[in-house]
């Protein structure tokens, strides 16, 4: 062994081009580029978009709005969604599919405790808390049920979670006797629409909080570290003491409860429930919030706060295209160009190749 | 070129993001010639052969192959296969969930339909010449290390090739299957073949090859023949110093075990899911002892019963004399035991975590999953050992994936260390570590049982075992078949009790 063992050189002194090419490997390029060019595009085509006033909404409320105002508010539950959907992610190697349907058994049992079995209430027949709480607890039992088929019986996470997402739905209805009760009580729709007094939607808040409470729990725990060890080598997780199956199921239970405040979001902005209708589609969004963040779909290493821009990147995309009346049904089409495109560029294969292209036709200029 | 050369690199450069793995390397490969290619952990022995078969793209230098006029561009392993040159890579890179025979024609079908009939058959015989134990039809996972690391070679040899490059192909190969890669080895040079060879083994370049080419830090040392060569001077070449000796140390330690004491770990009857016949165990306060048996014994199942890495299906353990029940790794971490696994790629490092995270890991799981480790904590964990093992590496924030073989075991001693373990399980510790790292371990072994620590080591290399251990359990067949100390503990005698002479 050598005595003076070399320390690295660290070059002090940085280009230009050096700084844009660790600014294009950093994880997070691709969605904070992508949201920069719907900004730059919005700016361009019709500065009005960014224009946000302050409006009396029917209630008689001064409320902020804007389309800068309804991005943040309707990507709510998607964001919530990304998150627990990038712990599933990274600690299993694959998605839950059934988080749409998920939302619905969630809201679901919500309006069902809120209305008392009745078909419509003006006040709540329970409150509203427990309402909450029991909602969150059938969907944290839900997503235990997708952790256990998963962890224990080793079954791929998509067709797994294809069961609940089949079923999910006809579950919400059943929970309700297929009524389609409607909560007609302000207070229920506090958490959907605006708190009076406050003009901000209240789902930014949720939201806000919801992230604050994950990124107390990724520093004031190791729930970072055991699922991205879990996710990289379940074997050698083991042979450090870690219970694989285990973290793998907590991933599970928490995307549960994720889904359940998204879904109390979704069922709180109208007072009702479509349940073949509600959140339908957004397990695709969530699961490309989670790509265009920049984190392997098939599992390991993770960074949240990526899905969490890439949620907010489709939900600008989403009402950029809607400020453009683009028809809602020629939406996908859009979305899935630009998707595409976001995710082929974020691939690390692609990434390697463009750097090497820079790389040669740099040194092809040097010779020159 | 030169004449009779079939491979010639230079200049070659390749840096990392902090790290000059190779600067300005050159290398010559001659027809019908064994080359070894020799250094310490994180030399660069790998990345030159990865910039060589295109699995990185080298920042400088030329790489020109007999029969071309002009440098050769290779910018995939396909590329360099086209070419000519096979390459048996350190990290097996097979499909463990393929078949033996899928794995040894996967990639290489050039376009028609695989004909499985003939794959098969074309894999058996293959398998049969070399003399590897294994059906083509078997699922590659339910292979031994061993047996997987003879297809890898098996896939490789079966093209015709101008150039063969085996990266430590012998670590985890017993002296038999060595035998038998050395005879397909010998066979290949006859017929004009260029070998590169890189192994840690000294006795094995003395005994197959003709030239050596030693890289330090990335750079070139030097190219020499075999016979002007004398061990001492290329261990030095490649350390930059002198190795260091162990032969005193051991004599301390051996008084240091008091064998009548209560026993740190005492075992009866245990067995466990991996299919060993149950055995007694124990180890004592300052006691070194070991497994010895050939590959496929059953000496890593004895430890991971030990540890409860797999599931234990009867007997008793007791630490300190109380009886415990060690069902998980977590059990066994509790009572202080730490274990250092056979298999570096699958069951010791986390790939993509950092190189801190990866030391910290056993500790902060003992530690318990609302108290994590602050960062600065953790960093001058990592840190100490990085500087106490010499670990090689950018930073501590590096991903150990892309550490040199050698540094990434390193990491993983670093890791159990970090425990503070009472009883240390070391299962082939010094594989793929080079000489002067093997001596170091070695010593660090005595000196953790000179400090009241109790050490199980596991090493197919008996005179590693022979330094270290004060007494060895002779495994056969699953079964323990013999205990030798004292007087006993020569080559000789484990030879004869592995073979079947009954020891006492
Ligand atoms: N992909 C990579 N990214 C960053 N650094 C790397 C990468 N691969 C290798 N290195 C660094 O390059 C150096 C040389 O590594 P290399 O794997 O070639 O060593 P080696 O001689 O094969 O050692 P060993 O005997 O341990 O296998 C090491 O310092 C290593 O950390
Ligand atoms: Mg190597």
């Amino acid at each position: 062994m050598t005595t003076e063992t070399k320390t690295p050189v660290k070059k002090k002194s940085r280009s230009v081009g050096e700084v844009l090419k660790n600014m294009t490997r950093h994880q997070l390029f691709i969605p904070v580029a992508a949201l920069v060019l719907l900004v730059l595009f919005n700016l361009i085509a019709d500065p009005s978009f960014f224009a946000v006033s302050l409006k009396e909404n029917s209630l008689g409320n001064p409320v902020l709005s804007g389309n800068i105002i309804s991005v943040l508010d309707n990507a709510s539950e998607l964001v919530l969604l990304a998150i627990g959907m990038t712990l599933v992610t990274a600690s299993s190697g694959g998605q839950d599919i059934s988080v749409g349907a998920a939302m619905a058994i969630a809201g679901s049992v919500i309006i069902r405790l809120v209305c008392g079995g009745r078909v419509s209430v003006d006040t709540m027949q329970t409150s509203l808390i427990l309402a909450v709480l029991a909602g969150i607890g059938v969907s944290m039992l839900f997503g235990a049920f997708n952790g256990v088929l998963v962890a224990y019986l080793k079954i791929q996470p998509m067709v797994a979670t294809l069961i609940l997402f089949t079923a999910g739905r006809s579950i919400a209805a059943w929970i309700n006797n297929n009524q389609l009760p409607i909560v007609n009580d302000q207070v229920f729709k506090y958490a959907g629409t605006f708190i009076p007094g406050i003009p901000i939607p209240t789902p930014v808040f949720i939201t806000i909080l919801v992230i604050l409470a994950f990124w107390l729990a990724l520093k004031f725990t190791n729930l970072g570290l055991y699922t991205q060890s879990v996710g990289i080598n379940a074997n050698a997780s083991r042979l450090n003491g870690l219970d694989p199956k285990m973290i793998k199921l907590l991933t599970y239970v928490i995307l549960g409860a994720c889904v359940a405040v998204a879904g109390f979001i979704r069922v709180s902005r109208s007072g009702s429930i479509n349940y073949s209708r509600i959140a339908e589609n957004i397990e695709m969004d969530a699961i490309l919030a989670v790509a265009l963040g920049g984190n392997a779909l098939g599992g390991g290493k993770f960074n949240i706060y990526g899905s969490i821009l890439g949620a907010y990147v489709i939900q600008f995309l989403t009402t950029t295209l809607f400020k453009y009346n683009v028809p809602s049904t020629a939406l996908p089409a859009y979305k899935a160009v630009v998707i595409i495109l976001l995710v082929v560029l974020s691939a690390p294969v692609v990434r390697e190749k463009m750097s090497h292209i820079k790389k040669s036709s740099k040194r092809a200029k040097e010779v020159a | 070129m030169q004449e009779g050369a079939v491979l010639e690199l230079r200049g070659i450069s390749k840096f990392f993001p902090g790290v000059k793995a190779l600067q300005n390397v050159d290398f010559t490969l001659r027809a019908g010639e064994v080359h070894a290619l020799m250094g310490e952990n994180g030399a660069g022995k790998s990345t030159l052969i990865k910039c060589l078969t295109g699995v990185y793209p080298k920042d400088e230098g030329e790489i020109y192959m007999a029969g071309h006029d002009k440098p050769v561009t290779i910018r995939s392993p396909q590329d360099a296969q086209n070419i000519g040159i096979s390459t048996v890579y350190q990290e097996i890179t097979l499909c463990p969930n393929l078949t033996v025979a899928e794995n040894m024609y996967i990639g290489r079908t050039k376009g028609n339909l695989t004909r499985w009939k003939r794959m098969n058959k074309g894999a058996g015989k293959i398998l049969k010449d070399l003399g590897i134990p294994a059906a083509p039809g078997q699922q590659l996972s339910s292979c031994s290390i061993a047996v997987q690391q003879m297809v890898a070679i098996a896939r490789a040899v079966d093209m015709d090739c101008k150039v063969l490059i085996l990266d430590e192909p012998t670590s985890s190969l017993d002296e038999s299957e060595v035998a038998k890669l050395f005879k397909l080895m010998r066979d290949l040079k006859a017929r004009g073949v260029g070998i590169i060879f890189v192994t840690h083994f000294l006795d094995q370049v003395y005994e197959i090859s003709d030239r050596i080419t030693v890289l330090r830090d990335g750079q070139l040392v030097g190219e020499y023949v075999i016979e002007d060569m004398p061990r001492v001077q290329l261990v030095s070449k490649m350390l930059g110093k002198e190795l260091g000796d162990i032969s005193d140390i051991k004599k301390a330690s051996d008084k240091a075990a008091d064998m009548t004491s209560v026993p740190v770990l005492e075992a009866e009857q245990l067995a466990s899911a991996a299919g060993i016949k149950p055995f007694d165990f124990s180890i004592h306060k300052g006691e070194v002892n070991g497994f010895t048996g050939l590959l496929g014994s059953g000496r890593s199942e004895c430890v991971r019963a030990i540890f409860g890495a797999d599931r234990v299906s009867g007997g008793t353990v007791k630490v300190n004399g109380k009886s415990v029940k060690i069902r998980k790794p977590l059990d066994a971490m509790k009572q202080g035991i730490g274990y250092l696994p056979e298999d570096r790629k699958l069951d010791g490092i986390i790939g993509d975590l950092s190189v801190r995270d990866n030391i910290i890991l056993a500790l902060q799981v003992m530690k318990g999953f609302f108290r994590p480790f602050s960062r600065a904590q953790a960093e001058a964990f990592a840190d100490e050992y990085i500087k106490k093992l010499e670990i090689k590496t950018a930073s501590s924030d590096t991903p150990i994936n892309s550490l040199s073989g050698g540094n990434q075991q390193k990491c993983i001693v670093a890791r159990w260390l970090l425990t503070d373990p009472v009883y240390l399980i070391l299962d082939e510790p010094t594989r793929g570590i080079d000489v002067g790292t093997k001596t170091e371990i070695q010593k660090l072994v005595l000196e953790l049982a000179g400090e009241g620590k109790s050490v199980t080591f596991i090493s197919s290399e008996t005179d590693e075992m022979l330094n270290t251990c004060s007494r060895l359990i002779v495994m056969r067949d699953r079964k323990v078949v013999g205990e030798l100390k004292g007087e006993d503990l020569n080559q000789d005698m484990i030879m004869s009790t592995i073979a079947g002479g009954e020891a006492q």
